[in-house]
């Protein structure tokens, strides 16, 4: 590598942060639960749309816990719509703990009546 | 006036969103404000990167101004790409079923519903798309 100078390593490093997303996801049974931290948008929203397609195949329920999402954007949105089109016949989808910036998305957009949101 | 030029590529979200977020805490915005505006960043920044200039590369300019009475803040988004209004596409259909639901059109929509002003003008060659929000 070495192409890079030691200012704009830095710099990236720091940026870093302004987009990253960890996900969490517990299996019990036939039961996914998903934990996001982080934000939800054009860049980490595809891991999310990879991990839910990994289980879509043998789930009956997705839970999306938000306690620690603080952003999401219309990249995010489609993929929790994706979700709830692939459940739709064979099973339920959860939505709970929306922060604040999350809520005021879904009530605009109204994302707020397409799943259960506890 | 500060100003941003960047690769028109999704990769450098990070780098607009954070030249935005410094102009913004320098200003006082409230974080829930600032969320909300970079929101709108990606979608603007994002359609730029996904549509202006088809399969070839581009630059995107960003300019922000911040504004003391009343405290606000002026964005604007310029490219040389294809003439593009996304201003003119119809508005997605917030009341329908999960089933019924189109995946596209969410990201200008919000930007509409959530900035006190949105502009489109296509003048010497460039799409020049700028918002306004109110910061108190």
């Amino acid at each position: 590598m070495g192409l890079f100078g030691k200012k704009e390593k830095n710099a990236a490093s720091n940026m870093s942060s302004k987009s990253n997303l960890d996900i969490e996801v517990k299996k019990d049974g036939a039961e996914y639960t998903f934990l996001l931290n982080g934000r939800l948008d054009t860049i980490t929203s595809p891991n999310l749309d990879a991990k839910i397609n990994e289980a879509t195949p043998d789930a009956e329920k997705l839970i999306f816990d938000l306690t620690n999402l603080d952003y999401i954007s219309s990249a995010g949105l489609r993929v929790l719509l994706g979700a709830t089109q692939a459940m739709e016949d064979k099973g339920e989808m959860v939505v709970c703990n929306l922060t604040e910036p999350v809520k005021e998305v879904f009530e605009l957009t109204g994302f707020n009546r397409l799943f259960t949101i506890e | 006036m500060k100003e941003l030029i960047v690769e028109a590529d999704r990769m450098n979200l990070p780098e607009v969103q954070t030249f935005i977020d410094e102009q913004l805490e320098e200003a006082g915005c409230p974080m829930l404000t600032q969320t909300t505006i970079d929101i709108a960043v990606e979608e603007l920044f994002v359609n730029i990167a996904s549509y202006a200039y088809g399969d070839g590369n581009g630059k995107a300019v960003v300019q922000v101004t911040v504004f003391e009475e009343p405290l606000s803040v002026e964005i604007t988004f310029i490219d040389n790409g294809v003439q593009y209004d996304p201003l003119a596409k119809a508005d997605p259909d917030t009341t329908l079923s999960a089933k019924e639901r189109k995946k596209g059109g969410l990201g200008i929509f919000m930007v509409k519903n959530t900035m006190d002003n949105v502009s489109y003008e296509y003048k010497d060659g460039k799409n020049i798309l700028t918002i306004k929000k109110n910061l108190n």
